[in-house]
C-alpha cells in the first residue's frame, strides 16, 4: 500500500494541486480529494473493488476550481469517461494528471470489460479481456417480439430512481430529457416502456464508455449494459467510433452530415 | 488574490429517509452540502439507492425548510423558541387528554427520526399520555 502513497506523494509534490482517489476508512472504500503531502488520508488509499463515477467528481471539481490541477487515478474506464468527457467540453485535460490502474484478472472478467486498462500503466499488470456478450447474443437469437417481451419485463421493475443516470459518467447536461414532463410523464413508475428507455439508450449513443456503473446501480437488476454496449458495437461496426478511445478521433454524431459517411447508417438493422 | 482553499469531500452516512438504511456518501464543497452517491461496499444497498436516496441531501440547504417552531395564532404561523413551543404543545395535549381521555390523543411518528426516537415518542404515547394510538408517517 505504501507504493500507492508514494504515487499520490510523488503527484502532489511534482504537478498537482490534489489526487483524486480511492481510500479506505473504516472499512469503506470511498473517494476522497487529497490536497497536502501530509494528509492522513495518505494511509489509507487503496485501489479497491468498487468503482466510482471519478469523472463526474472531477468536473464538480473543475467547475469549482478551475485553475487547481487535479492527479486522478484511472482504471480503463475511467479514462475512457476522461477523454470522452474533454472531447465534449465537460473537462480540461491539460489541468488533469493520469496516474493509471490495470484492472486484476478476476475484475476484468467479473465485469466483462473490453479494456480494463488505461493506455498508460502505474499500478497493476496488463490482463487482456474478452467482453462479455453473452446476454446480447441469448437476446439477439430471440425473435422481435420475444425480445419486446423480454424487454418489457425486466423494465417493469423499473422505480424511476434515476440511479442509471445519476451514477453515468458521461450524463452531465443540466436538462435532461428524462425529467422533461413532454417527454416522461411525471408520477408515472415504472416509468412508460419503451420510450423512457430509448430516451436514455439514444442520449448514450457515441457517449456510452462502457464502464457500467448503471447496471451496478440499478436496485432492479435490469441489464442496462447491454443496452448501451450494442449500442457501442452499432456505432463502431456502421461509423468506426469507440467513445474515450483517443482524443484525436472525432464523435461521428457531433458534425453529422459533414464529415461522416452516413449511407453506412442504413444498414443498420 | 489567494486561491480558493480546496475543499472537496464525501462523507459516509445513512440514508434517513425510511427504516432499510441504505448507504449514502454525502457529498459536500467548501462545507455546503452538493451531492449524494451511493455507497458501493455497504451492507444493505450494495451500491443501490431509491430516488429518495439520491437525493437526501437536498433538504438540508432548501430554502423551504422550517428552521424554527412556529406557533398558529388564527391565520398565522408565527416563529417562537423550543420552550415556549414545547410548552404550548405539552398544555394543548394535557388539556386534550383531561378533558376527553388519552385516547383523544395520537402520535405520528416518523421514518425521517432514528430508531431511539421513535421509541421515545412511543413511550410518550404509551406511558406519559396513555394511549396506544401511535403510528408512523407511511400511513398518513
Amino acid at each position: 500500500m505504501s507504493e500507492l502513497k508514494n504515487i499520490v506523494k510523488e503527484r502532489l509534490e511534482k504537478d498537482a494541486d490534489a489526487c483524486l482517489c480511492l481510500k479506505n476508512e473504516e472499512g469503506t472504500v470511498l473517494p476522497v480529494l487529497i490536497c497536502d503531502v501530509d494528509s492522513p488520508d495518505l494511509d489509507g488509499v487503496e485501489i479497491g473493488d468498487e468503482r466510482y463515477p471519478l469523472g463526474k467528481i472531477l468536473i464538480e471539481l473543475q467547475k469549482e476550481y478551475p485553475e487547481r490541477r487535479f492527479a486522478v487515478f484511472v482504471r480503463g474506464c475511467d479514462e475512457r469517461a476522461l477523454i470522452e468527457l474533454a472531447k465534449l467540453d465537460q473537462l480540461d485535460l491539460d489541468k488533469v494528471v493520469m496516474v493509471g490502474v490495470a484492472c486484476g484478472a478476476e475484475q476484468a472478467e467479473a465485469c466483462g470489460c473490453s479494456r480494463p486498462y488505461p493506455s498508460e500503466i502505474a499500478v497493476g499488470d496488463k490482463v487482456e479481456a474478452a467482453p462479455d456478450r453473452e446476454f446480447i447474443e441469448e437476446v439477439e437469437s430471440l425473435t422481435e417480439e420475444e425480445r419486446r417481451e423480454l424487454w418489457r419485463s425486466h423494465f417493469s421493475r423499473c422505480i424511476k430512481c434515476y440511479g442509471c443516470r445519476n451514477i453515468c459518467p458521461m450524463c452531465f447536461c443540466k436538462e435532461c430529457s428524462l425529467e422533461d414532463p413532454h417527454l416522461v410523464e411525471p408520477g408515472l413508475i415504472p416509468p412508460e416502456f419503451p420510450s423512457f428507455h430509448i430516451i436514455r439508450a439514444m442520449d448514450m449513443a457515441g457517449r456510452c464508455i462502457d464502464c457500467g456503473l448503471c447496471e451496478e446501480a440499478c436496485p432492479a437488476d435490469i441489464p442496462l449494459r447491454s443496452i448501451y454496449r450494442k449500442m457501442q458495437e452499432v456505432m463502431e461496426d456502421k461509423l468506426d467510433y469507440r467513445p474515450g478511445e483517443d482524443l484525436e478521433s472525432k464523435n461521428p454524431l457531433s458534425f453529422l452530415g459533414t464529415e461522416t459517411d452516413i449511407e453506412k447508417l442504413e444498414e443498420v438493422e | 488574490m489567494a486561491e480558493k482553499k480546496l475543499d472537496y469531500r464525501l462523507t459516509p452516512s445513512t440514508c434517513a429517509y425510511c427504516g432499510t438504511g441504505c448507504g449514502v456518501l454525502l457529498e459536500s464543497m467548501n462545507g455546503r452540502l452538493t451531492g449524494t452517491l451511493p455507497q458501493k461496499d455497504h451492507p444493505v444497498s450494495k451500491g443501490a439507492l431509491c430516488i429518495k436516496g439520491w437525493n437526501c441531501h437536498e433538504f438540508v440547504h432548501s430554502k423551504r425548510r422550517l428552521t424554527r417552531p412556529m406557533i398558529r395564532k388564527g391565520d398565522e404561523l408565527v416563529e417562537t423558541d423550543w420552550d415556549t413551543a414545547i410548552k404550548v404543545v405539552a398544555e394543548g395535549l394535557g388539556k386534550a387528554r383531561d378533558e376527553h381521555g388519552p385516547d383523544y390523543v395520537g402520535f405520528f411518528a416518523s421514518a425521517r427520526c432514528t430508531n431511539e426516537e421513535n421509541y421515545v415518542l412511543m413511550k410518550l404515547a404509551r406511558v406519559v399520555i396513555g394511549t396506544n394510538n401511535v403510528d408512523h408517517c407511511a400511513r398518513l
